[in-house]
C-alpha cells in the first residue's frame, strides 16, 4: 500500500516552476508560448536556471517583459532579441553558434576526432607488430639441453 | 616519436599552470555575466521622481553634455549602504553629477533611508515595478552605469562600487567623458 502510494506520487511529481498563478496569460496559445520563451532564458542572477523555475525578482520581471512583448503581437525570435539588447546573448541558455562560440560547440566534436584517430593508428600499429621468428634448431637444441640441467 | 610522447603530460601541465597564473592575475572573472549596454547608447529613461515636487526623470538628463552616474539602490540592499559613503564623497569632492533610481523599493522607505544617509543625487527617481531596470539590463541593487555627455553608457558596475572603482575607472571616466 506504501509502496503504491509512493510510486502514485512520483508519477504525479511534476518539477516545480516559478510561474506565479497571477502572471498566467489568459491566452492558453500566448501562454505556451511564453512557457517555452522562458525555459530558454536564463535568470541572470542564478547563474543556470531558466527564468520559468527562478524565484528571483529579476526573473520574474522578465517573465512579465515576456509576455508583454508577445501580447503586442511580437515573434518569438523578437522576444528573444529584446531579452539579448538588455542582457547579451549570455541571457540565452541556448548559445548561438558564431565566432565567439566556436570552440564551445565544435571542442567536443574536435577532442573526439583526434583522441579517436589516435586511438585509431594505436590499435592499427598494434596489428601491424610481427610475432618473433620461431627459434632455429640450433637454439632449440640449447634449450632442450639447459631446460635438462 | 615515442620519446616525443613522454612530454606531452608535461606539456598538459604546462598548459594549464599558464592558463591558471592567466586567471589569478589578469583580473578575470568567471562569474561575471557582462554587460550587454556598455559603449551603446544609454536605454531609455523616463521615470517619475522619487522627491515630492520634483520634475519627472527624462533621457535629456543624459545627454547634457556632462558625464552622469547612474545608481540604481533600495532601502533594503545591504550593499547599496556599504557604497553609499562612496557617492557621497562623489557628489560632494568630485561634483559629480548622480541620478539615484531606487528598484522595487516604497516612496516612503527610500527616502527615510536617503534621509538617514545622506542624499547624493542630484535626481532620484522611482523605479517600483523594475521596468526600467530590466529596460537598462540590470541584474539587482546595486548597480552603477556611467553615461557620457553624448548619452553612450561608458561603465558598468554589478554590485557595490568600491575604492578601487572609483580611483582607477570611475574619476578617469568622469574626467575623461566630456
Amino acid at each position: 500500500m506504501r509502496i503504491a502510494l509512493a510510486l502514485l506520487l512520483l508519477v504525479f511529481a511534476f518539477p516545480a516552476f516559478a510561474v506565479d498563478p497571477s502572471e498566467v496569460l489568459p491566452d492558453p496559445a500566448l501562454e505556451s508560448r511564453a512557457r517555452e520563451i522562458g525555459r530558454s532564458l536564463r535568470c541572470v542572477v542564478c547563474q543556470n536556471q531558466s527564468i520559468d523555475d527562478s524565484n528571483a525578482e529579476v526573473a520574474r520581471d522578465m517573465r512579465r517583459a515576456v509576455r508583454e512583448r508577445l501580447v503586442a503581437g511580437d515573434k518569438d525570435a523578437a522576444v528573444f532579441d529584446f531579452m539579448v539588447a538588455r542582457y547579451g546573448d549570455y541571457v540565452l541558455l541556448n548559445p548561438p553558434f558564431k565566432a565567439r562560440t566556436l570552440l564551445l560547440w565544435l571542442g567536443g566534436p574536435l577532442v573526439l576526432l583526434v583522441a579517436g584517430g589516435a586511438l585509431l593508428i594505436a590499435a592499427r600499429r598494434r596489428k601491424a607488430i610481427v610475432p618473433p621468428r620461431p627459434l632455429s634448431d640450433e637454439e632449440q637444441r640449447r634449450l632442450d639441453s639447459l631446460l635438462k640441467e | 616519436m615515442r620519446r616525443a610522447l613522454f612530454i606531452l603530460p608535461l606539456l598538459t601541465l604546462a598548459l594549464m599552470a599558464g592558463f591558471f597564473a592567466w586567471s589569478l592575475t589578469s583580473g578575470r572573472d568567471p562569474a561575471s555575466i557582462g554587460s550587454a549596454v556598455v559603449g551603446r547608447p544609454a536605454p531609455k529613461l523616463d521615470l517619475a521622481a522619487l522627491r515630492d515636487g520634483e520634475p519627472a526623470l527624462t533621457d535629456a538628463l543624459l545627454k547634457s553634455g556632462k558625464p552622469v552616474l547612474v545608481n540604481f539602490f533600495a532601502s533594503w540592499c545591504t550593499p547599496c549602504l556599504a557604497e553609499h559613503p562612496l557617492f557621497t564623497r562623489l557628489a560632494e569632492r568630485d561634483g559629480a553629477t548622480i541620478i539615484g533610481i531606487a528598484w522595487k523599493n516604497k516612496r516612503a522607505d527610500a527616502l527615510q533611508w536617503l534621509k538617514r544617509l545622506g542624499d547624493p543625487f542630484k535626481y532620484a527617481g522611482l523605479d517600483l515595478e523594475g521596468r526600467t531596470g530590466l529596460d537598462w539590463g540590470l541584474s539587482g541593487v546595486p548597480e552603477t552605469y556611467l553615461v557620457d555627455g553624448q548619452g553612450m553608457v561608458r561603465l558598468h558596475f554589478r554590485g557595490p562600487i568600491t575604492e578601487r572603482d572609483l580611483n582607477e575607472r570611475i574619476l578617469p571616466a568622469l574626467k575623461g567623458a566630456k
